[in-house]
Parts: structure tokens; C-alpha cells; sequence
């Protein structure tokens, strides 16, 4: 579904991405783990091509992300092939970023109504059982500012998934939320990983990637440090580096 | 049970405490009560305000006509003038940098020109070229260049009748007004948090939709307020449209009044009262406005929201 070989990213002289080398299968749900700063969120924004990456190929789906390849010779890609691009990638931030001008509801439908061009109360239909799926059915009418923090984020999730996409990107979904509310959060992301969905998971949260995870990722100083089954790899782990990371997370 | 209430602890016992004394709000309020009655004292013995003659005089044919001149000035000239003040904007924050230079060179231009001096240049559009034709530019160049005579204009307009009058003043405002539109609308464009328009992309909504859908109407909250100032503003200023000149507009006619009657200050005191009125009526309207784009932002719950959260608590209590 995802394919990285040898990403390379910078921002002016600092290179955050050191060539990158990743595969996530289909229905495969893969958590990146690593310190802050190591590259692993911004790995995740260069798939649905938030960020352009400089050097390497990154495809998702079978298709070069940001660019056509012909002839041996990339061009980039028009903003709406991009577009179009990134209606099949979901994506989950931090922050929630909703919509604060807008329902729940409304955030959920505005992308299917507006891009897909779907019919409003065909939308509405959709948005209502999506945020039944997420738990909020009965929140649908509410701002983003009258819901807690896992509302908010649970809305995000419902909002990405009304675009029917192939793969979901979830850039530490939980990391902002009050301890509390973090397993709701979870929850529905497990739901998600059980029905067959393909995710890519930039995560703290250790005992999601232990239970859920098909593959664990750790990423320190922008390279891909150890790769593989997450309970390997949080028992045993082979590196240095990831050791000395575990035990101060763990 | 009956122990339990026995035994609840009683409530704890009030603070009874004597107050801060502020000597000082009584002093300033009897200095303020004392400076009213002396206003209000001036305004009643003094006889030169000439109250009847002003309420005879203010609501007069000519002076109404002036008032809805001036009223529909003022809405026109910013309705246009935020229409092209947010494409002004837009242009600005595009990363072709010829596009934004030339933003920026009008918001140079137009805001560095005082209006009563862009009103009367407006006015005598007429004087610079006779007519005007819309056409193909360069064309008389462009076509003996291919070796053949005429020109390639369609529609020509005199340029004396344009440019008089009404037309010519709106154009000015409009002109004026669109420079510090712009200011205010990339204000509020950059408000908006930049993770707002990372979600829309994520969504796969174009750049236009992404504007229009999702960053202005979050703007809006922060483009209402000084765009209410803006419009009280050019409210006053359409009194400027004497440089067109503009005769039917308000302040002109009241003074009109003033001067062939040769009372001058109950007409000025006239003007005064008609200023407020409009103002206030245009406060209110802001007020709606305002309303409207806070959604999403303020506690008050909307309709939908109280039905669904009577449902809610109707489906708990079972």
C-alpha cells in the first residue's frame, strides 16, 4: 500500500528524513515510535505530500505520490492531481484541526459534499452513522469547542473516514488528549484496525502498537533504526539505541 | 436516612466583613453630574440652537434625499470595496511574486492618497481622455503592424458623462476603501490557523474551495470589527463627495440649509444628530453580523443543539 525507498527530506540545511525505507501491506496497521524530533511525523506528512520530499520514491497504492512518471522523467503533479491524490489518504492530526466554524456533522460531510460532490442528505445519512461508528451519534448537532478532547479527535476520525479512503494516517492521534481520554480515542482506532484498514500510526502509546500493531517501526535522527514484530521489538530489541529509548518510555 | 440529614454538617457561616470605602467613584461621579447639568443647561437656555427651526428643517425633502444618497453611497462603496479589497488580499498572499507585488503596490497607492483628493481626480476622468473605448490594447500599434488601418474597439463611452456625479464618487470610495479592505482581510486571512488549511488539503479540497469554505469564514470573526469601523468611516467621509461634486449627498444639503437661512449652528448640531442615527443603524446591523460568524466560537447553544440536548436528557432519565 505504502512503499518508501531511500526518502530523503530537509528543511534548508537540516535533513530531518536520512533515506527511509519502509512497505506497509494492505489491511497491515504499522505504529512508527522514537524521540521527538527523529522524523517520524514528518515521514507521515510526506505520504499524503503535506511535505515534498527531495530525494527517493514514495508511493502509495502503486502510484508515485506528488509526481507522473513517464518516460523516465518525473513531472510533478497539477495541485488538483494532488488533490485527488489525497482523497484516498485520511489523515488524523494531533491538534484535531476540525473545523471550529462548523457541526460535527458538517465537519464530517464537508469534503464528501464539496469534493466528491455527493447529494446532502445522502451525506447526512453517511455523517450520522459515522459518528454513530465513532460514538458521537448523539453529538452530531455540537461546535468542536462544546466537545472534550476525545470527541473532538473521535470527529477528526470520522471526518477522514466519510472520504472512503484506502489508508489512514494518524500523526500522534492521541498526544494532545487528557490522560483519560485517551483510550476512547484507541478504541475506535482499534475498531478501525479489526475492520481491515491499511494505517500508518505515529504513536507514544506503547501498549496500541504492542496489541494492535502489525509492525513496529522505531525512528531516531531521521533513519529507520529497527523494523518488525512490535512485541519483538518491545521485549527484545536488537539496537542500542532503541533500548536506551525503551527503557525511558516503558 | 433520617440521620443522615440530622447529621449534615450545617453550612459554612458567610464572611461578614465591612467593605473598601472608594471615596473616589463619588467624587468623579459628582464631577461628571455636575458637568451634564451644565451641557444640558446650555443646550436649553441658550438661544442660538433654535430647536424648533432645527426639527422644522432636518427631516425636509431635500435633506431625506440626502440621507439616502449618503446611505446608499456608503453601502455600495463597501460592498464593492470589500469585493475587491478580498481579491486584493488573495493576491497578496499568492506566491507568484508578480501577483503580490502588484497587490502590494496598490494597497501603496490607493492608501496613500487622501480620498477628497482621489474624489475630485475621479471627477475629472473626463478631462483626460474624451471617450472611453474597450477594446483590444495597443491596438492601433498592433494593427499597423500587420499592415491594416482601424482599430479593434467595440464600445465607447463618453467620458464627461461617466465620470460625473454619483459614478464618479463611488469609484473613488470604492478605490480608497479596497486598499484598506485588503489590510484587514489578509489580517484575518493569517489568523487562521495554518492546521486549517493542512486538514482541507488532507481532505483533498482544492485550493479555492479551502479558501472559500474553510479560512474566510473563520476570518470573517476577525475581518467584522474593523470592517464595521471601515463602514462608519465612509459613512462620514461620503461628505467628502462635495470634491466630485456630489450636491444630493446629507451634510451638503443640511448646510445648504444653514447658509441660505443663516442658521448655521442648528443645522451644524442637524448634521450631528443624522451622523449618529445612520451610525447607530449601521452598529446594529454589525451586530447581526457578527453574530452570524461567531458560530462555533461563543457558549450560546443554537437551536438544534437545544432540541438534540432535551432528547438526550429525555433518553437518560429512562
Amino acid at each position: 500500500m505504502v512503499k518508501a525507498e531511500g526518502v530523503h527530506k530537509s528543511f534548508g540545511s537540516i535533513e530531518v528524513l536520512k533515506g527511509i525505507d519502509l512497505e506497509v501491506a494492505p489491511r497491515e496497521v504499522m505504529c512508527i515510535i522514537g524521540p521527538s524530533g527523529s522524523g517520524k511525523s514528518t515521514f507521515l506528512r510526506c505520504v499524503n505530500h503535506l511535505e515534498k520530499i527531495n530525494s527517493g520514491r514514495l508511493s502509495v497504492d502503486g502510484h508515485l505520490v506528488g509526481y507522473r512518471e513517464k518516460g523516465g522523467k518525473l513531472y510533478e503533479l497539477r495541485e488538483s492531481e494532488v488533490a485527488a491524490q489525497r482523497r484516498d489518504i485520511g489523515m488524523v492530526f494531533q491538534r484535531f484541526n476540525l473545523f471550529p466554524h462548523m457541526t460535527a456533522l458538517e465537519n464530517v460531510i464537508e469534503a464528501p459534499a464539496q469534493v466528491k460532490g455527493i447529494r446532502k442528505e445522502a451525506c447526512r445519512d453517511m455523517g450520522a452513522t459515522l459518528l454513530e461508528r465513532v460514538g458521537l451519534g448523539n453529538r452530531i448537532q455540537s461546535y468542536p469547542n462544546q466537545l472534550s478532547g476525545g470527541q473532538q479527535q473521535r470527529v477528526a476520525i470520522a471526518r477522514a473516514l466519510a472520504m472512503e479512503p484506502k489508508l489512514m494516517l494518524f500523526d500522534e492521534p492521541t498526544s494532545a488528549l487528557d490522560p483519560e481520554l485517551v483510550g476512547e480515542v484507541l478504541d475506535v482506532m482499534r475498531g478501525l484496525a479489526e475492520s481491515g484498514m491499511t494505517m500508518v500510526v505515529v504513536t507514544h502509546e506503547m501498549g496500541f502498537a504492542r496489541e494492535v500493531g502489525d509492525t513496529l517501526v522505531f525512528m531516531d535522527d531521521g533513519v529507520v533504526v529497527e523494523a518488525g514484530d512490535p512485541r519483538q521489538v518491545l521485549t527484545d530489541p536488537q539496537h542500542e539505541r532503541t533500548k536506551s529509548f525503551l527503557s525511558k518510555v516503558l | 436516612m433520617a440521620s443522615d440529614t440530622t447529621t449534615r454538617p450545617a453550612p459554612p457561616e458567610q464572611i461578614q466583613a465591612v467593605p473598601v470605602r472608594h471615596p473616589g467613584r463619588w467624587i468623579a461621579a459628582a464631577v461628571i453630574a455636575l458637568l451634564i447639568a451644565m451641557f444640558v443647561h446650555m443646550l436649553l437656555t441658550n438661544p442660538v440652537f433654535q430647536w424648533g427651526f432645527m426639527f422644522d428643517n432636518m427631516f425636509s425633502p431635500p435633506v431625506l434625499r440626502g440621507a439616502r444618497t449618503t446611505l446608499i453611497m456608503t453601502v455600495l462603496a463597501m460592498l464593492l470595496g470589500i469585493l475587491l479589497g478580498i481579491v486584493v488580499a488573495i493576491m497578496r498572499l499568492s506566491p507568484n511574486p508578480v501577483v503580490s507585488g502588484a497587490s502590494w503596490a496598490y494597497v501603496w497607492f490607493f492608501r496613500a492618497i487622501p480620498r477628497i483628493v482621489l474624489l475630485f481626480f475621479c471627477a475629472n476622468l473626463g478631462a483626460l481622455y474624451g471617450t472611453y473605448n474597450i477594446g483590444i490594447p495597443f491596438d492601433h500599434q498592433l494593427m499597423s503592424l500587420l499592415g491594416l488601418s482601424g482599430d479593434l474597439r467595440f464600445l465607447g463611452l463618453d467620458g464627461n458623462q461617466i465620470f460625473t456625479g454619483f459614478f464618479a464618487g463611488l469609484l473613488g470610495l470604492t478605490l480608497s476603501e479596497a486598499a484598506y479592505m485588503a489590510e484587514i482581510v489578509r489580517a484575518g486571512i493569517q489568523a487562521v490557523d495554518p492546521g486549517q488549511t493542512e486538514a482541507a488539503s488532507a481532505l483533498g479540497m482544492g485550493r479555492g474551495k479551502t479558501l472559500r469554505r474553510i479560512v474566510l469564514p473563520q476570518a470573517m470573526r476577525v475581518i467584522v470589527p474593523p470592517t464595521g469601523n471601515e463602514t462608519i468611516a465612509m459613512l462620514k467621509d461620503t461628505s467628502l463627495l462635495i470634491a466630485v461634486p456630489v450636491t444630493s449627498e446629507l451634510n451638503f444639503q443640511l448646510r445648504a440649509i444653514g447658509s441660505r437661512t443663516f442658521q448655521i449652528i442648528p443645522m451644524a448640531v442637524a448634521s450631528i444628530l443624522w451622523y449618529l442615527a445612520l451610525s447607530s443603524l449601521l452598529m446594529i446591523g454589525q451586530h447581526f453580523i457578527e453574530r452570524r460568524f461567531s458560530r462555533g466560537f461563543g457558549s450560546r447553544e443554537t437551536r438544534a443543539q437545544r432540541s438534540e440536548r432535551a432528547a438526550r436528557t429525555v433518553g437518560g432519565s429512562h
